[in-house]
């Protein structure tokens, strides 16, 4: 997956979506995305930066303010009925009625998308969300990750083409997690279109295909999630020497190191994610045999916030890299 | 039309009220029994005949008005509130269904159960007194017409409400009042005659009148009006509702 836009209709298309909340709140800034037939696009950012709303306004459940979104072709207003059949939407609450039973749920929401009934499908569906000896359960008497789980077989019972997890793992433990990637990786495998939203960077990174990310109501960026995994892996490692040095000794000119202006640290980047050596251990050498005498030394990681703030400010980024982690041997 | 999702809603709804079935009939038989013991028996026996009907026999109309109003309202509001309260009417609103298809769904169910609770207060009715029905055809027209409009308008003030308050203030401040004072249990002309004018200016009056004209032929205002008025009723509260949803009222942002 590489240069994909063009190659095919996108299944969905947003063309310069704005929504302002009726107490005049900017919520989306002239989104324009198009979103691939079968891929999994993850929607990264921080708490109300928007990903509810956009998700919303595909689904039809907030009206745009200007602009238009095209599912499948038609337009999700003026053939809300063909695009809304299409979708399949876990929200980000956990909102199920107490008193209804687990099977009564799943056949109401298959109904209510149109589709006539279909046991088979709907036991499947249960069976592959581990919910089946859960089938005539009071909703109520499920946990937390069951509920999640019901929701999403609510959202999958009308056989939808395109799946919106509006944080599919938010308040959900490590084992339930990984279960959530696994029904995820399966469904891309059906030729379902995922769309996820998430504050987690490691979960885009597990199983996006590419990732958006939105602040402040505005796509700040786009990306393969390989070349933005690259970005989001450099880590820097900065190095504090005893006595200040004038140049870069000769024996460390390989790794590209910056001397600080008053000659006490070199800094040092390398990728944590490459399949290379990080070249660490032979740089510490290095400098041991330069006679460079070390004081301290720390590594720092750009962050997602990192990113935020560069795509924002580029100027900035450089010096707002968060520490990561600390210091180790005088 | 969506007619998986209209049947979705309508038995959604049917079920939810047959979990608590025992309470659906239980609670309207034994409360026209009641009424039936204090008003027809009890009070009924002292009070002379209304236009050559017993007394007992001359609230069955009103009885059963003052069930379905209540009922159907209450049905409704509640049938559409919940979801908006839990937050599960984000599923609704996500399907491909219109609105007129939601309101068939809701309503529809409403006004069935309105229909099964009116139904079960005749028969009820039924062990106290005879009773004869003058027009079956037009009794059930207005009782029909009732069940629906009355669960329309259920179904708005279920869409206004947005606290649990406001759901049991217009059944409560407003309906119960213009249905007791709406002649459900005397006819207009036992009133003093400055009373009987206020009267006219009560909605509810009309629909009582009507029904009653179709059990024994005596009404206090003529048939056509009482028939004009629950069509007017109804034609404002589907006005109502179309507007709702077409400005997404309290639904969407
Ligand atoms: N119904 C609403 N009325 C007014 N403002 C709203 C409404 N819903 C959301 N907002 C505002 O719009 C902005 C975006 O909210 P949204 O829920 O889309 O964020 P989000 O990215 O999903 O955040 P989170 O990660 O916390 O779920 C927030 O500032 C929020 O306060
Ligand atoms: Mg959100």
């Amino acid at each position: 997956m590489t240069k994909t836009t063009t190659v095919a209709d996108p299944v969905i298309s947003v063309k310069e979506l704005s929504k302002t909340y009726k107490g005049g709140h900017q919520a989306l800034k002239n989104i324009n995305l198009d979103i691939q037939k079968g891929e999994i696009l993850a929607l990264l950012g921080p708490n109300g930066a928007g990903k509810t709303t956009l998700i919303s306004t595909i689904c039809g459940l907030v009206q745009p303010s200007a602009g238009s979104v095209t599912v499948g072709g038609y337009d999700i207003i003026n053939d809300y009925k063909k695009t809304r059949g299409m979708i399949g939407l876990v929200p980000q609450e956990l909102t199920l009625g107490a008193f209804d039973k687990v099977w009564n749920t799943i056949r109401f929401s298959r109904g209510l998308f149109g589709k006539s009934a279909d046991e088979s499908y709907l036991e499947k569906l249960l069976t592959d969300l581990s919910l089946i000896d859960k089938k005539n359960s009071l909703l109520m008497t499920l946990s937390g990750g069951m509920k999640r789980r019901v929701l999403i077989a609510k959202a999958l019972a009308h056989e939808p083409d395109i799946l919106f997890l509006d944080e599919p793992t938010a308040g959900v433990d490590v084992e339930l997690r990984k279960d959530m990637w696994a029904i995820v990786e399966d469904l891309r495998q059906s030729g379902v279109t995922i769309i996820l939203t998430t504050h987690y960077i490691e979960e885009a990174e597990e199983i996006a295909d590419r990732v958006g990310v939105i602040n402040a109501g505005e796509l700040l960026l786009l990306e393969d999630k390989k070349v933005l995994m690259q970005k989001l892996g450099k880590k820097q490692l900065r190095i504090e020497l005893r006595e200040p040095c004038t140049t870069i000794p000769a024996l460390l000119e390989k790794y590209d190191l910056l001397l600080s202006e008053d000659g006490l640290n070199l800094v040092y980047s390398y990728d944590t994610r490459s399949d290379d050596r990080t070249g660490i251990t032979s740089l510490l050498t290095a400098i041991n045999e330069s006679g460079l005498v070390l004081k301290d030394i720390h590594t720092s990681q750009s962050s997602l916030e990192d990113i935020f703030i560069g795509l924002v400010n580029p100027l900035d980024s450089q010096e707002s890299s968060s520490s990561a982690s600390g210091a180790t041997a005088p | 039309m969506n007619l998986p999702a209209i049947k979705a809603i309508y038995f959604n709804e049917m079920r939810r009220t047959g979990n608590t079935l025992l309470q659906s009939i239980a609670s309207p038989v034994i409360s026209t029994a009641l009424y039936f013991v204090v008003f027809g028996a009890a009070i009924g026996s002292r009070i002379q005949n209304i236009d050559n009907v017993p007394y007992g026999v001359f609230i069955v109309p009103g009885l059963m008005m003052l069930s379905l109003l209540t009922q159907s309202i209450s049905n409704a509001s509640f049938g559409i509130f919940f979801p908006k309260f839990t937050g599960t009417i984000y599923e609704i609103m996500s399907a491909p269904i219109s609105y007129l298809e939601i309101v068939i769904g809701f309503v529809g169910a409403a006004a069935t159960k309105s229909f099964i609770i009116g139904t079960i207060i005749l028969i009820t009715a039924n062990f106290f007194v005879d009773l004869e029905i003058a027009h079956p055809f037009w009794m059930m027209a207005f009782f029909i017409l009732t069940c629906i409009s009355f669960s329309l308008f259920g179904f708005i003030i279920g869409l206004w409400a947005d606290n649990f308050e406001k759901l049991q203030l217009i059944p409560l401040l407003v309906i119960t009042p213009l249905v007791f004072l709406g002649g459900s249990f005397y006819s207009v002309d036992m009133l003093p005659e400055f009373w009987q004018k206020v009267t006219l200016f009560n909605p509810v009056l009309y629909l009582i009148s009507g029904f009653r004209w179709s059990f024994f032929e005596v009404s206090d205002v003529s048939v056509g009006i009482s028939l004009l008025m629950i069509l007017a009723f109804l034609a404002a509260c589907l006005g109502m509702v179309w507007w709702m949803f077409k400005t997404g009222y309290k639904l969407k942002n």
